[in-house]
């Protein structure tokens, strides 16, 4: 029981950073209807941002945070705007490749600046911390990141739900054409969408790289795949199913981590996905069902 | 108040709408009619930005808008209500209502609210509902009430009956005699012919992306070809050939 509860809580840890992140891709592929491949550059720039104040600065942590918080909402608008803005409109075929390209695009700039070898950074020295309640360790950083994430999660529902960006928001994610004819404006619905799926995964990057504590430059792939799939799992385009998705994909890792023999744990990842796959035969839909013709 | 002027669109080869002019006057209730296919949703969604036209003007209070995107349109006073009604089914009426006013103040909207509340009364008891759980008329009702809610200086409807039974569309059509009786300035397609030139001043009819006939509703009403020569469908018998509807 206390190994459940223990694998629960490590399980959370984690499935809050991918549900962050499947949060974001769900927001971008409502208003766009289009999966962003380039969701994970968002991490892997801000990694070098965490690497460069972390290290060349010695600024340290607390500095880093906003910074990569900030660096986060930054790419996401600047990536609107270069790629994603020329190409609204066109197919759906065409979006993804260019966020396949805005993806490459990002690591060729920093193979070549940067180099293709790992960068380490130190990681904040309290989130290795080990909180004991009862036979229960807990580390620091899990605490910390869910209790982020609850909190990101509720301002995110009050923004979506009370204000007037969030039912433009939410408007354009069920019917583009309709909140056009309603007067939402759809450069500035998108933008919008674009930076709260900015600052979603700004949150994500902080604590996944604390995690980590390393840069390189394909630092955000294994994230935006965890993140993709977490959106699939929860039902493309839904919001709350998004997180729902990140949340059940973390402690399923985690779960199956404590359950395989220790020389099977490398298969981890590949036994999550042919579980994920296996639930798709019995939903198809995903945890929560969004009707194709509400969407974009 | 609203001009259109050698209005062609085209999907790709195929010319949907060719050379259309017509006119719509200030508080004047005008219909589109014509069988499938006409051009008739293609026009609205011309005029209200969601298709750029090939060729042609339209022309809002004198003010050139041709091709203008549909959120401006809106700002310059043209609001249109969808074909099938396009709610936002798992919002709320009150968010509906809500995105309806979007250009609006936050004070604006609460009056606007209110407004539309007082001539839509049921949408005060569906406040918190999904606008997915609504009936057809009460989903009719709610799709008017948010293009209300831009105080639009002219209003497109697009099929207002469409899919409605027969209770239901003298409903939505008594609805729209009443937003006559107010004033409205409106731009009305529908199939049910009939029903639309016992409410409407003038109309028009489209056939085949083309202005075939157009006269004062009334008269047009008395015409025994107009129905299957280019309606392509046949006179609602059981709706009364009507004196002319006076506000």
């Amino acid at each position: 029981m206390i190994d459940l509860l223990q694998s629960l809580i490590d399980g959370l840890g984690r499935g809050s950073i991918y549900a962050l992140l499947a949060l974001g891709i769900a927001v971008i592929f409502g208003v766009m209807h289009m999966v962003n491949f380039a969701h994970g550059e968002l991490i892997t720039v801000t990694a070098y941002i965490a690497f460069g104040v972390v290290v060349t600065t010695g600024w340290g942590w607390w500095a880093a945070a906003p910074l990569i918080f900030l660096g986060a909402v930054g790419t996401s608008v600047v990536i609107e705007f270069v790629a994603f803005r020329w190409v609204r409109g066109a197919s759906d075929f065409t979006m993804l490749l260019t966020s396949f390209a805005v993806h490459f695009l990002v690591q060729a700039i920093f193979v070549m600046t940067m180099g293709a070898s790992v960068r380490s950074f130190p990681r904040p020295e309290w989130a290795d911390r080990i909180w004991s309640v009862g036979e229960l360790n807990i580390q620091i950083v899990d605490v910390a990141v869910i209790g982020t994430t609850a909190l990101t999660l509720a301002a995110t529902v009050f923004l979506l739900q009370r204000t007037m960006f969030g039912i433009s928001l939410r408007a354009a994610a069920e019917d583009f054409d309709a909140a056009r004819l309603m007067g939402v404006k759809s450069n500035k619905v998108i933008r919008q969408a674009f930076i709260l799926a900015g600052a979603l995964a700004g949150i994500a990057a902080i604590f996944y790289l604390m995690r980590t504590g390393q840069a390189r430059p394909t630092t955000g792939l294994s994230p935006l795949l965890k993140g993709i799939l977490a959106a699939i799992i929860g039902g493309l385009g839904n919001m709350q199913g998004a997180v729902y998705g990140g949340l059940l994909l973390g402690v399923s890792e985690v779960l199956l981590r404590s359950w395989l023999p220790e020389d099977l744990v490398g298969i981890t990842d590949g036994a999550v996905f042919a579980l994920i796959a296996l639930f798709f035969i019995f939903r198809p839909q995903g945890l929560l069902y969004v009707r194709s013709a509400e969407r974009v | 108040m609203l001009e259109i002027s050698g209005l062609t669109t085209r999907y790709g080869a195929i010319s949907a709408l060719r050379r259309v002019s017509l006119t719509v006057g200030a508080n004047e209730v005008v219909g589109l009619i014509g069988p499938n296919g006409a051009g008739k949703t293609t026009l609205l969604n011309t005029v209200a930005g969601l298709l750029r036209p090939a060729e042609g003007e339209v022309r809002l209070e004198e003010r050139a808008v041709t091709g203008d995107s549909p959120d401006r349109m809106l700002r310059a006073g043209l609001a249109l209500v969808p074909e099938r009604r396009r709610l936002f089914a798992q919002m709320t009426v009150v968010e509906n209502l809500r995105i309806g006013g979007v250009t609006a103040s936050a004070e604006e909207r609460s009056e606007r609210l209110d407004e539309v509340v007082e001539l839509f009364p049921v949408l005060k008891e569906k406040w918190g509902t999904a606008a997915g759980y609504l009936s057809g008329g009460e989903a009719q009702q709610l799709a008017i009430a948010r293009a209300l809610m831009s105080s639009p200086r002219i209003v497109l409807m697009d099929e207002p009956s469409l899919g409605l039974a027969p209770v239901l569309v003298d409903f939505v059509f008594d609805l729209i005699g009443r937003l006559r009786a107010e004033g409205r300035t409106m731009l009305i397609v529908e199939q049910n012919a009939t029903r639309l030139l016992e409410v409407a001043d003038r109309a028009y009819v489209l056939r085949t992306g083309e202005i075939a006939v157009d006269g004062m509703a009334s008269d047009l009403l008395q015409r025994e070809d107009l129905f299957d020569t280019f309606v392509g469908s046949a006179r609602d018998e059981d709706s009364k050939p009507s004196e002319p509807d006076t506000r």
